[in-house]
């Protein structure tokens, strides 16, 4: 293994209630500090991977049929995530999962669950400092906050767990373009500032590319394309489906049968 | 007027023992969803500890109150362990049968052991406890369970609400599956909430065999008057539940008092069924905050 790898997917497939296979022989190298997204449809898979990663495919009765996951040397695949989690895997859940009933600080509070007992002021710190709009709602009750409020919140909780590898599911969902932007550049800064490696899973594939270092694309359950984000933005295929700009530069038509042809080859 | 205070007094400190019953009871509830029937038996259990270490080891006091504590907590966390557990991912009902069993299987137990008679803990209350104030005059017990009560709802109020483990509590049973992914511990957090509501229960059985004597059916009943309350305060409020003791302590005292003593096992259940009809989530059952 090379030395600067965090996480190798080898392989794997994964299956829903012994029958329902969603990953077929899925395999990723994840390096250390980069930006790693992940592309594709809805249900090709992406947020499956992110799950099998961070062993929260238990719950729902999936299950890592073959492969492994390596994560720094240890094998994590079907892992509880009580024991994923303390390696310093955190996934940010797919629509915003706050604490509904508890404030906001005590929503940052329960990121500290795998390091109980140790001192987390500092951390609370760092979080308002990349997240200032949390500092006005600390002690109001995490159900009122607007949708921007709620991703920042999520994704701060997360950081209050110290990760080394944090697993993002489609920060972007539902928000504001403006905000959109907003949350991108900070998770930006974190990988930058705090080195945390992050693993992002994206819709809006014009900005996940923008700030990834490596793009893998899925669909039907495979990887059908990988590469540096800068090539996967020139890639024409890319281009046309996934950033909704044909080869030669305008908004292109579902009219287009040819394209619905081309797409077919990939699978 | 002197008869008016009594009755107050009597009552709060009645409301105060209900709460600290129905602590336990909805602390289970809000982290799992399980309506524990086996609460009666747990506070049973609790009683009866004390009773055999106070009066038949003779052992001090606070040793004996310690211990009951302590045996009871452990006690929760087996419960939890060998009967629960299996159960998880299991359908509701299935729990909420298997609870009805343990009561059941509790209170045999019991009788086996102590017999339908009526037993009663040696008088260890300090005299001063006794409380005069122009013609009232308010026994020792009813003041013990007043500061008892008060002690013991304060800190859980602190524990929930300022202690880390506390508002891990609270995350899982707000929102499981991302209390899961932030690495909360969700089997320690249900065992935890087990052990902790048996040692509440116990502890209101001990009040509770102050105030009364303990006796298996009483005891054990009582674990059914805890519904009325939970129902009054909302099944999913730690605050709900002090205030639903509270009010049914004093309906009881009142009724009791001043209607007529035959009334008085009736009447909480007369109020639940009020409840039920004008506001069924009660008096402060989780509104679902939706945002639109």
């Amino acid at each position: 293994m090379e030395n600067n790898l965090l996480l190798q997917i080898n392989n794997i497939s994964v299956v829903y209630s012994d029958v329902i296979q969603i990953l077929k022989a899925v395999s990723m190298d994840v390096r250390k500090s980069q930006i790693v997204s992940l592309l594709g449809s809805n249900g090709a898979g992406k947020t499956t991977t992110l799950k099998a990663i961070s062993g929260l495919l238990k719950p729902e009765n999936g299950k890592v049929t073959e492969g492994t996951i390596d994560y720094g040397g240890h094998n994590v695949q079907n892992s509880a995530p009580e024991t994923i989690t303390r390696l310093g895997i955190i996934q940010v859940m797919e629509g915003r999962q706050a604490f509904k009933y508890l404030t906001v600080e005590e929503n940052l509070r329960v990121g500290t669950a795998t390091r109980w007992g140790k001192p987390y002021k500092k951390d609370l710190e760092m979080v308002y400092h990349y997240f200032a709009p949390l500092v006005a709602r600390k002690s109001s009750l995490a159900g009122y906050c607007s949708g921007g409020e709620l991703q920042m919140l999520v994704i701060g909780r997360a950081l209050m767990a110290q990760p080394r590898l944090l697993l993002l599911d489609e920060p972007s969902l539902g928000l504001a373009p403006l905000l959109v932007k907003e949350i991108f550049e900070i998770i930006k800064r974190i990988n930058e500032e705090q080195g945390t490696t992050l693993m992002l899973v994206e819709q809006n594939a014009n900005m996940a590319l923008q700030i990834a270092h490596f793009g893998y694309v899925m669909e039907n359950g495979k990887i059908v394309l990988e590469g540096d984000a800068k090539d996967l933005r020139e890639n024409p295929d890319v281009k046309e489906f996934y950033l909704g700009v044909a080869a030669s530069g305008t908004i292109k038509s579902y009219k287009d049968v040819k394209a619905y042809k081309r797409r077919k080859r990939w699978l | 007027m002197e008869f008016f205070f009594q009755i107050v007094i009597t009552g709060l400190s009645l409301g105060f023992l209900y709460a600290l019953a129905a602590l336990g009871f909805v602390m289970i509830f809000k982290s799992s969803s399980v309506l524990n029937f086996a609460h009666g038996g747990l506070m049973a259990i609790g009683a009866f500890l004390f009773l055999v270490l106070s009066a038949w080891a003779r052992l001090p006091i606070w040793l004996a109150f310690l211990l009951t504590l302590i045996g009871s907590f452990s006690l929760g966390f087996i419960i939890e362990r060998f009967f629960l557990r299996p159960l998880i991912g299991e359908a509701l009902i299935e729990v909420i049968m298997l609870t009805l069993g343990l009561f059941y299987m509790i209170k045999g137990l019991l009788l086996f052991i102590f017999g339908g008679d009526l037993y009663s803990y040696p008088d260890f209350l300090p005299p001063v406890l006794t409380f005069h104030w122009g013609g009232i005059e308010v026994t020792g017990v009813y003041v013990a369970t007043f500061i008892i009560g008060l002690i013991f709802l304060g800190l859980f109020g602190f524990f929930f609400k300022y202690s880390s483990q506390g508002i891990y509590m609270r995350s899982v049973a707000d929102n499981q599956p991302a209390a899961m992914a932030l690495g909360v511990h969700v089997r320690r957090v249900f065992a935890l909430s087990w052990a902790i509501a048996a040692l509440v229960a116990a502890m209101s059985g001990i009040v509770l065999g102050i105030i009364n004597g303990i006796n298996v059916h009483e005891v054990s009943d009582i674990g059914l008057k805890v519904f009325p309350v939970v129902i009054l305060g909302g099944l999913d409020s730690i605050g709900g539940a002090v205030l639903g003791g509270i009010i049914i302590g004093l309906l009881e005292t009142f009724t009791g008092g001043y209607i007529s003593t035959g009334l008085r096992e009736v009447i909480p259940y007369i109020a639940l069924i009020i409840i039920l009809l004008i506001k069924p989530y009660g008096l402060f059952g989780l509104v679902e905050i939706e945002r639109v």
